[in-house]
């Protein structure tokens, strides 16, 4: 089979968080929202209504293009992209066009343990459009209906340079936007809901000089999709060309439950969207010092932060990874440090016990009743041996569902722990006394009656013995005994 | 009681009567709905009537201030069909709007209201405020109450007319190359452009968002300033409203200062093409301020020429985008269509007239990609130098002096065969306009009983000396305000 070469840009577009919409006062907390309860007349487009812009919109494109370290544009214009549609009030939307906010940027990420680099083209401000409702209550058979909520409310569109070259590289560039846009507060990046958009190019070529014909994918609705349609858009051009076919440059929709795309309906002419420099807001320009002041806000990002972890704490690639996705959770492993400076014991408790409990609530450790106080307190009985491993998996799930702490649940559940290893020593050498049968076994060359053994002491100490210091114990007792 | 009384009335005139009771607000407005009555059978300047505007005026009436009457309390007011009234039609003049009624206020009806002000009704327009003479309105054309089978001018010809007819003493118009000075000048009213951004466009339909300004239109000097105090200042709803307080009369210089400053006359503006009755009556004027000792100059807008072509790439350009809105989903007329486009197309196709569609047509050209450069970005450059022109000039002189339009009231039909001398009636008001700088359009006399206007234009946020020159010429020339014989409905 010859080889081909694939070359994949993103589009990616993010729901601001701002509190209310990018021109008027409406909320943007339109999840759940009946069709129509977050308009007025600025965002339903209504005749002499007039846009003003929301100020922390702009700050928070900026901070995503700082973050992103673009070059800041010193002037903001916005631009007018004409076109018709019914989601669409005005007949045209406020975005960017020759003036967006942020230029030639670039992002670094990991992809399969190598570390990659995007360049970002370019990162502007627009409004959303509203959404067509195609079934629902007073909505008559074969009609559609336009709900206005989403209306107005702000993106921000981050735009690649064609530097991705498989769908694991797309994929992974995306994890890493999604977790940067997170831990600026510019978005909260969630595909399903739709707050995080994905359009991809894609193009494959027989060689490796020249690009091939692009196509470009819309319609992924989580990071799954986005893998899976450049997945299948890969093998489909692939396989065109491999029988001597040529790939139409065109736009397909990813149909998700047949696992394919499709080519959109409609004429594939160019559309002119006859961009002109929107009267109604005039042209703003950005100060240094408010550029300055905005750098000053932004946290440290999730790649720094992954590096200084590897190298602060001696963490690996895969486990400084897992722990700084997340600011929150990067933050809530930061502060257990602070109180219990065990970088490696406390990052092993987070990335199986605390996770495990995490996905099984399917909450975010920001939702979780656990602090990092309260999981040091519990780490540190477990390293002071008072008690076991086990048991304090049991009491971690304890307090992840009701937020108490180890000792109150330790006094609630009436638990008295073995603490002292004279006294589990006392047991064992009971228990050594009391089987003679099995220590003859054991030291026959029988290891299962060591474990009879263990689980007799375990028994005497109604589970409350860590089975490893039994084992150990066991193990001294019955070697001295020779 | 009928409006003959009120020929010559000011507002401070009707505040005194209702201050010493000898009259009521709801006689007021009876007077004027009276003659609404009597006579828009003939002028046709109302395109729908306030069916509150009684109640308001029992509720006026039964709550007469102790102190200072706010300024507009108790006066009636027509406000042109393309800013937005609650609860009121805002139709454009467009059958796409027939029955659009808007669910707010614009920023100004706001303020009028706060002022006292009582609505009397919208005020025919051309359709989206595109046309200089009022038949361009889907509903009929409104007739110069000066002659029946002549125009009122346009865009705001509703409003001038129902002024000069008495069917209102106060109005509001809209700017955007001319429209509310030339059928000010048509019928023989005050009628001032505001700077741009002087007052909030928010509730103002959109024609042309750079240049669209409402403007107070009045049958006196005095009443239009009044009108200004109330309308004009700073509003958050409208990101190109300048950040300054309403005008103040106050800033209106004393007549001993006006007589010390200087008049500068642009050549371009008497050149031929010009009706040479009209510049004589301008001239005059002229010579009336030099002889009171006002110093006037010649001076040179040389950009003139192309000021007119340059209007009619940028506006245009707006206008298409502005008007994308109109597509039978939201509100307005709907097409009947089996496919969404089938519906857009049905929808504009009815809703629109030959000179929207024409406009519209002429904007999306010059905004599309391999035209833009050559057209938009052309325009653009030509206005820059065009506001240029005026700064230069205005650095030698406190006014420019001209006649608003180079043409007398035209007959009804006489230049619809042709858009080109159609736009040609504006040549005067359009540089202005794309300078963005304030002028006002005042009577100074009639030749064969048609009102001559004079165009007084002045630098950014000097409305103060446009008003106060506007004062002086108006006493100087002892004008009266305007009354014309018209035939009443027995």
């Amino acid at each position: 089979m010859a080889e081909f070469y694939v070359t994949i840009g993103l589009e990616v577009h993010c729901q601001l968080l701002t509190k209310s919409k990018m021109f008027c006062r409406c909320g943007t907390d339109y999840i759940g929202k009946a069709p129509n309860t977050l308009v007025c007349p600025v965002c339903m487009g209504l005749p002499g209504s007039l846009p003003v812009l929301n100020t922390r919109a702009l700050e928070l494109a900026i901070k995503t293009a700082l973050a992103l370290r673009c070059e800041i544009l010193s002037q903001v214009v916005f631009h007018r992209k004409n076109y018709f549609y019914p989601d669409l009030p005005k007949g045209y939307q406020i975005s960017q066009y020759n003036f967006p906010i942020g230029i030639n940027g670039e992002v670094k990420f990991f992809s399969q343990g190598v570390q990659k680099s995007v360049r970002i083209k370019r990162v502007h401000v627009e409004e959303d459009a509203g959404k067509l409702v195609h079934e629902g209550p007073g909505l008559p058979p074969n009609s559609s209906g336009v709900d206005f909520n989403r209306c107005g409310i702000p993106l921000v569109e981050i735009v690649t340079e064609p530097d991705l070259h498989s769908p694991e590289e797309a994929r992974d560039y995306l994890v890493m936007l999604r977790s940067m846009v997170r831990y600026i507060g510019a978005s909260d990046g969630n595909m399903e809901e739709g707050s995080l958009r994905c359009d991809a190019n894609i193009s494959v070529s027989p060689s490796l000089q020249e690009l091939g014909t692009k196509v470009e994918v819309k319609n992924m609705n989580s990071f799954r999709s986005v893998f899976r349609a450049l997945c299948y858009e890969i093998e489909r051009q692939r396989t065109i060309l491999e029988k001597g076919g040529t790939v139409i440059q065109e736009t397909r929709h990813w149909d998700e439950r047949e696992g394919v795309t499709v080519a959109a309906r409609g004429k594939e002419e160019a559309e002119d969207y006859r961009y002109f420099p929107d009267p109604d807001l005039l042209p703003i320009s950005i100060e240094k010092e408010q550029l300055q002041e905005i750098e000053k806000t932004l946290p440290e990002l999730p790649l720094e932060r992954k590096e200084r972890f590897m190298m602060e704490y001696e963490l690996t690639e895969g486990e400084a990874g897992v722990l700084t996705q997340e600011k929150d959770t990067a933050d809530f492993f930061e502060a257990c440090l602070k109180e219990f400076h065990k970088p490696r014991l406390i990052c092993n408790w987070m990335l199986t016990e605390v996770l495990k409990n995490l996905n099984e609530l399917n909450i975010a450790i920001s939702e979780s009743k656990v602090t990092p106080e309260a999981l040091v307190e519990l780490i540190r009985m477990v390293d002071k041996k008072e008690i076991s491993g086990t048991i304090a998996k049991g009491i971690l799930e304890e307090m992840f569902a009701t937020g108490g702490r180890v000792r109150e649940i330790i006094a609630r559940k009436g638990i008295s722990f073995i603490t002292s290893e004279r006294e589990l020593e006392k047991i064992a050498r009971e228990a050594i006394e009391k089987n003679p049968q099995s220590v003859a076994d054991y030291l026959s060359g029988k290891e299962k009656a060591l474990h009879f053994l263990i689980g007799q002491v375990m028994k005497m100490t109604r589970g409350q013995a860590d089975p490893e210091m039994v084992k150990n114990l066991l193990l001294k007792e019955l070697s001295s005994g020779e | 009681m009928t409006v003959d009384v009120f020929r010559e009335f000011r507002i401070r005139d009707y505040h005194e009567r209702l201050r010493k009771k000898e009259l009521s607000v709801g006689e007021l407005l009876e007077a004027f709905l009276g003659r609404i009555q009597n006579v828009d059978t003939q002028i046709r300047a109302f395109l729908s009537l306030n069916e509150e505007a009684r109640a308001q005026a029992r509720e006026l009436q039964e709550n007469v201030p102790e102190g200072v009457f706010p300024p507009l309390w108790g006066i009636p007011i027509a406000i042109k069909d393309n800013i937005c009234t609650e609860n009121l039609p805002t139709t454009c003049g467009s059958r796409i709007l027939e029955n659009f009624v808007a669910p707010y206020d614009a920023t100004v009806i706001e303020k009028l209201k706060k002022a006292g002000a009582i609505i009397l009704g919208k005020t025919n327009m051309d359709e989206f405020a595109m046309g200089s003479s009022t038949e361009n309105s889907a509903f009929g054309p409104t007739r110069n109450p000066f002659d029946l089978r002549r125009v009122p001018g346009g865009s705001s010809g509703g409003s001038a007319a129902a002024l000069a007819a008495l069917e209102a003493p106060l109005a509001l118009g809209s700017d955007t190359g001319g429209s509310v000075r030339q059928p000010a000048s048509f019928c023989g009213v005050v009628g001032l452009r505001p700077t741009y951004g002087r007052v909030s466009r928010y509730g103002l339909v959109s024609f042309a968002s750079s240049l669209d300004q409402i403007g107070p239109m009045a049958r006196n000097v005095e009443d239009c300033i009044t009108l200004f105090e109330v309308i004009s200042g700073s509003d958050d709803r409208d990101s190109t409203c300048a950040p300054y307080p309403p005008f103040s009369r106050q800033d209106i210089p004393p007549e001993r200062e006006i007589r010390k400053m200087k008049v500068g006359v642009p050549r371009e503006y008497f050149a031929s093409g010009v009706d040479e009755a009209i510049v004589k009556k301008v001239q005059e004027i002229l010579d009336l301020l030099e002889r009171e000792g006002l110093e006037c100059v010649e001076v040179s807008l040389p950009h003139t020429d192309c000021a007119l072509e340059a209007y009619y790439i940028v506006a245009p350009a707006e206008a298409s985008s502005n008007l994308a809105r109109y597509d039978g989903v939201l509100y307005g007329l709907r097409g009947e269509g089996s496919t969404l486009q089938e519906m857009y197309f049905q929808t504009r196709t009815r809703g629109f007239g030959k000179e929207v569609k024409r406009r519209i047509i002429l904007g999306t050209y010059s905004l599309s990609s391999g035209y833009y450069d050559d057209y938009y970005l052309k325009g653009m450059k030509v206005r820059t130098l065009v506001r240029r022109d005026f700064e230069e000039a205005l650095e030698m002189c406190h006014f420019l002096i001209t006649p608003v339009s180079p043409c007398f009231p035209f007959f009804l039909g006489e230049r619809t065969a042709s858009p080109y001398q159609m736009y040609l009636a504006d040549v005067f008001t359009i540089p202005s306009a794309m300078a963005g700088i304030p002028g006002i359009s005042m009577n100074c006399g009639y030749v064969d009983g048609l009102p001559v206007g004079l165009q007084i234009l002045s630098g950014p946020f000097k409305e103060g000396w446009l008003f106060g020159l506007a004062l002086f010429l108006e006493k100087a020339l002892s004008l009266v305000s305007p009354f014309p014989r018209l035939p009443e409905r027995s």
